[in-house]
């Protein structure tokens, strides 16, 4: 029954997040006769066009940019760009964070690359529809609406308030002429024939524990329906075709760690969907490839090189969720982060990091013992306990997914009873952006 | 080119000759344009019909065979014009000219002036209509055929003193008419020997504008009256048989609004009389054709003739379905030369009639007449005892040019109390959007128990003044209710048919489940009637074109029509109609009207025929400060307050738009105070 307070742990942030700056930040900012950003949202959005939604929150200091809001932001027009999604700015900030002024504003990455991708968004035909809600973030006499929309022109449309700079928001959308090309088959969707909280108890919270990742693919996708591929070759890889709300989509899933074999089915499998221009999705639950001399010999760093290379190159969609353990270079031939994946999921009860803390807590200890030896003293259990206990401590909390999320190496924490959900809105998101031909690779041989 | 016109005795060898008519043009437009070619059709005569620029789209045009635009909107230069009608009644070969009513339809020279080109004019001789035109000729006539006529002046003298003499001799209250009007133009009443002169020079000047005469003619008028009319029809042959009488007492503006056959109450002795004496009059001018006999009845069932309308009325419809005629047929037939279908003995009244004539028009502001598109139109459906006499479909317009009527429904029922049941049954499935009407008013005066009763007078209206015109209510929780569930409905099927006609229908952002990362979105649409919880729930479905609402609010279930137009949710039931309106935020209100404040404005557009103040008069409320001419009907704009004329915004003979102020108008308080500052 741990898992329920894993669940519970990740509902209980969120609610903290929804809080923004505190009460009484939130009542400050609603006196003004402003919306929360929130609630700005919720009445922008209809089931028309896919945007990507960039909304400063004024009640968290002032909606001023931190280093990891500038990272956020980058983030969001990084999703914009992958996806030609129009972007719209809701703007309510009191721009860069002064005394962070150096962690925000030299850099390549900083500030004022927001602007530079505004420019190349919209140089590459993707919309910025730009709306600043509540007050700006100069004195009326400096920066005004009456001053921009009139004098300076500046600003295309003069809004009343809040309610109205949305409405001209949604009519600047409606006006983008813009239509979405679906270049993959679509079918009827069906829901999966087996509920969704289910997954609660079939991954548990013990890592250590392995789960068939079939079962989870079956809470998933359109009526449960998994056309396996090489099923019984590699078989700590589990690759096949599903249907996620009517997208097609190639399923790679980890059911331990990886072999040559897998790495080969793995590589197989890529080449295959991107010939067939078929969405990936990334079921993560992986310590790494195999370690051993039988396996070195038998060329499992070759084989791994070749599903990292299939991984790097594959153009089409990307999705990941992280289920479980995702350790090593078993990251990297499963489309961790740095993979570029179109958006990247964690589960609440899976963990990242280079190896498990036991792990390097073992490794560090070895090391030290080896030294101490070396030198002629001694290291005794209670010492290496002693010098390992942080160790772990360290990797457990930094390997949490919270963390992870709280440093965007993800694109958040979700329910895993609401993953096709977020599947399938990363999909039809995804679907936005024209394919382009996967060109591989040397494949190492 | 004259039209063919083939003479041949008749295989019975009768010693009279008939005219073939192939082909009608119809000189007329809306409703009466489209009825007079659905008979024809029946019969299989050719129609011809002729139109405005106003009517290029309208429904009489596209019924037609054919069309032919006869010029701009304005009825003088188009419908008005004889030489236009006739050059097209020429150039399409027509045999016969169908006048409707209005319009040309009791115009001497147009009558005239088709005979000489050969043309068969649907309608009495033009020297009938020249008599009974002239109000006083008319009752001269009648007088020495043996018709009661009521006591007036029809005099030459036109001098304000001999008129107003003749006003005191009578006794007030007096009606002062336009010897040649009709239709309540150039009609006024004259209560005291104070407000006469006043009422007279604004008939006059009705008169002039619409008949561009303005003789008048005093007579008494008399209290309460009713008014009662027959329906006759002469041939060539000389017969001439009534089809009983019709009671069109119940008036607003001096004009019909709701008509029945039988008139209710009257005994078979009086209306034998009546009928025979109205056949007397038709006798006494010779007439042909389609003619309908007005009387003013008093309480005691005594009638005295009014005037002789010589043409097809309106109104005829309620004769057709207690007789079982068609009085269009039998024009056509009696001006072709053939006998009356029916003579007297065989004409049997059955059953009872209703019309109610639907206006676009404003009852709450004195049946302002209102013109626009009618954005949603559904009627009851059709049948034999059902009939919807209309001019116009859902889209067209109502037009500011020519009679604001938008249809005439028509019922028959075995008898009064089953036919009035019918008509309000019909009256609710009447459904209008986009512009004023009197369909609730309408609601309101047949259900009323005086109107019930059959007790009708041309003063019904002011006399249950506050039974016809209820203070709004605000609708009921349960419509609220309703109209919020359209809304939500309404709201998600525009959801669907987007999502359904994109280019991905199943992408989940199209599923509008409010969905959020994590957390539970709810929209929640709180309604708070009072303290009441409503339980409500509800689907819209869509049956021959309107969209029903079928919803249970707790616990009752009802289906009313639902349309939603702008920011107006109207609910159509079997209990009547309402809207609730949703309000508009204010970034979409649009700026607030500037301009001059507190002055008077024009109820509509129409232009300014007097202007009766300048700049520096001092007025007090009720003064009249303007008068204007909109839907043809003359409005005098009177000061909303007491105060000083600032300055006048329009001239005489310019034209107004509605809600345009009129005049600058400055209280007189504001003025001290704002000396004294």
């Amino acid at each position: 029954f741990q898992i329920f307070f894993v669940i519970l742990l990740l509902f209980i942030y969120y609610f903290l997040i929804n809080s923004g700056g505190g009460e009484k930040a939130r009542r400050l900012h609603t006196s003004r006769g402003k919306l929360l950003p929130r609630e700005r949202i919720d009445r922008l959005l209809d089931p028309g066009v896919e945007c990507i939604i960039v909304a400063n929150d004024a009640t968290v200091k002032g909606g001023t940019y931190y280093p990891i809001t500038v990272k956020k932001h980058l983030r969001a027009q990084e999703i914009a760009q992958q996806n030609h999604l129009p972007c719209i700015y809701l703007v309510d900030s009191g721009g860069a964070n002064l005394p962070r002024q150096a962690e925000v504003f030299p850099d390549r990455d900083h500030f004022g690359r927001i602007f530079y991708n505004q420019a190349r968004l919209s140089s590459e035909g993707i919309s910025q529809v730009k709306a600043a809600t509540g007050e700006e973030v100069s004195a009326e006499d400096l920066g005004g609406a009456d001053l921009h929309c009139k004098k300076s022109g500046v600003t295309d449309h003069y809004a009343l308030d809040d309610n109205h700079a949305l409405h001209l928001a949604r009519k600047t959308v409606r006006s983008l002429n813009y239509r979405k090309n679906i270049e993959v088959t679509i079918e009827s969707p069906e829901s999966p024939l087996y509920p969704a909280d289910e997954l609660y108890g079939i991954v548990g919270d013990n890592l250590k524990r392995n789960f068939d990742v079939r079962e989870v693919i079956a809470r998933i996708v359109d009526g449960s329906k998994f056309d396996e591929f090489k099923a019984f070759y590699g078989d700590t890889l589990v690759t096949g075709f599903s249907r996620i709300f009517g997208y097609p989509v190639g399923i790679i899933g980890n059911n331990g760690v990886l072999f040559s074999e897998s790495a080969k089915k793995g590589t197989h499998f890529i080449e295959l969907c991107c010939q067939r221009n078929i969405p990936l999705v990334f079921l993560q639950n992986i310590t790494g490839f195999m370690v051993g001399r039988e396996y070195e010999a038998g060329g499992i760093a070759k084989d791994g090189a070749k599903m990292v290379t299939a991984v790097a190159c594959a153009s089409v969609p990307k999705i990941t969720v992280i289920i479980g353990g995702s350790y090593g270079a078993g990251n990297y031939g499963m489309c961790g982060r740095a993979y570029s994946p179109r958006f990247l999921y964690m589960w609440p009860n899976s963990r990242i990091s280079v190896m498990g803390g036991e792990q390097a807590a073992t490794v560090l200890a070895t090391i030290t013992k080896d030294q101490r030896a070396r030198e002629g003293k001694e290291f005794t259990a209670e010492q290496e306990a002693a010098m390992k206990e942080p160790i772990v401590r360290r990797f457990e909390e930094e390997g949490s997914p919270y963390y992870s999320s709280a440093r965007l190496w993800d694109d958040g924490i979700i329910d895993p009873a609401e993953t096709r959900m977020v599947l399938g809105l990363s999909l039809s998101a995804a679907l936005n952006a024209p394919t382009t031909k996967t060109r591989f690779g040397v494949f190492r041989m | 080119m004259a039209a063919v016109i083939l003479s041949f005795p008749t295989l019975q060898g009768l010693r009279i000759f008939t005219q073939r008519i192939e082909k009608v043009l119809i000189a007329n437009r809306g409703e009466i344009a489209c009825r007079v070619m659905r008979s024809a059709k029946k019969m299989g005569v050719r129609s011809v019909a002729v139109y405005s620029d106003a009517d290029t789209h309208s429904m009489h045009v596209a019924m037609a065979d054919e069309a032919y635009h006869i010029g701009p909107a304005p009825s003088q230069q188009s419908y008005l014009s004889m030489d236009k009608v006739l050059e097209v009644a020429k150039k399409s070969g027509s045999h016969a000219v169908h006048p409707g009513y209005g319009f040309l339809s009791e115009n001497t020279e147009f009558a005239e002036a088709c005979k000489q080109e050969g043309i068969i004019f649907i309608g009495p001789p033009s020297s009938a209509i020249r008599d009974m035109g002239i109000k006083s000729t008319s009752k001269h006539i009648m007088s020495a055929a043996g018709v009661p006529i009521i006591g007036g002046y029809h005099g030459e003298d036109q001098s304000n003193e001999k008129l107003q003499a003749e006003a005191v001799r009578i006794g007030y209250p007096v009606m002062i008419k336009a010897v040649r009007g009709g239709g309540g133009k150039g009609m006024r009443i004259a209560r005291s020997d104070s407000d006469f002169l006043e009422q007279l020079e604004s008939a006059r000047r009705e008169a002039r504008k619409s008949f561009n005469d303005d003789v008048m003619l005093i007579e008494k008028f008399v209290e309460d009256p009713r008014h009662v009319e027959v329906q006759v029809f002469g041939d060539m042959h000389g017969n001439a048989v009534y089809l009983f009488e019709r009671d069109c007492s119940v008036q607003r503006r001096h004009q019909k609004i709701i008509e029945e056959a039988p008139a209710p109450g009257i005994s078979p002795e009086v209306r034998r009389k009546l009928g025979e004496a109205a056949v007397r009059a038709a006798k006494a001018v010779n007439y042909v054709g389609a003619g309908t006999v007005e009387f003013i009845m008093d309480a005691q069932h005594n009638f005295y003739f009014m005037e002789m309308n010589t043409r097809l009325q309106v109104e005829h419809p309620v004769s057709e379905m207690i007789t079982g005629t068609d009085l269009v047929e039998w024009q056509l037939r009696v001006a072709a030369g053939e006998r009356l279908p029916l003579l007297q003995e065989d004409i049997m009244l059955r059953g009872h009639s209703f019309e109610a004539r639907i206006y676009a028009e404003d009852p709450n502001n004195d049946f302002l007449p209102g013109a626009g598109p009618l954005l949603h139109l559904s009627t009851p459906s059709p049948d034999q005892h059902t009939r919807i006499e209309t001019g116009v479909r859902e889209g067209d317009e109502v037009s500011a040019h020519y009679d604001p009527m938008i249809a005439k429904l028509v019922v028959w029922g075995e008898d009064r109390s089953a036919a009035l049941k019918k008509l309000r049954y019909c009256l609710r499935q009447y459904n209008i959007v986009g512009l004023n009407t009197n369909i609730d008013f309408l609601l309101n005066l047949s259900g009323h128990p005086e109107f019930e009763a059959g007790n009708v007078s041309t003063s019904f209206i002011p006399q249950h003044y506050a039974d016809l015109f209820p203070t709004p209510k605000a609708p009921s929780g349960a419509t609220i209710c309703q109209a919020a569930l359209g809304l939500i409905l309404q709201e998600r099927n525009h959801t669907l048919g987007f999502t359904q006609s994109s280019t991905d229908p199943f992408s989940p952002f199209g599923s509008s489940s409010g969905w959020r990362n994590n957390i539970l979105f709810n929209r929640n649409v709180t309604l708070q009637v009072g303290d009441e919880v409503n339980h409500v729930t509800g689907e819209v479905e869509m049956e021959g074109g309107a969209s029903f609402l079928h919803c249970t609010v707790n616990g009752v279930k009802s289906r009313p029509k639902l349309v939603i137009l702008d920011n107006t949710v109207h609910l159509f039931s079997t209990e009547g109609s309402s809207q609730v309106s949703v309000p508009v935020p204010k970034y979409r209100a649009g700026v607030g009207g500037s301009g001059a404040q507190g002055g008077a404005v024009a109820p509509m557009t129409g232009t300014i025929e007097k202007v009766l103040v300048k700049a520096g008069d001092k007025v007090t409320v009720g003064d009249p400060l303007m008068v204007m001419i909109a839907m043809k009907m003359e409005h005098t704009i009177r000061a909303p307050k007491s105060g000083v004329i600032k300055k006048v915004l329009f001239s005489e003979g310019s034209q107004a738009n509605r809600h345009a102020p009129l005049v600058e108008l400055v209280e007189e308080e504001e003025q001290a105070e704002g000396s004294s500052q």
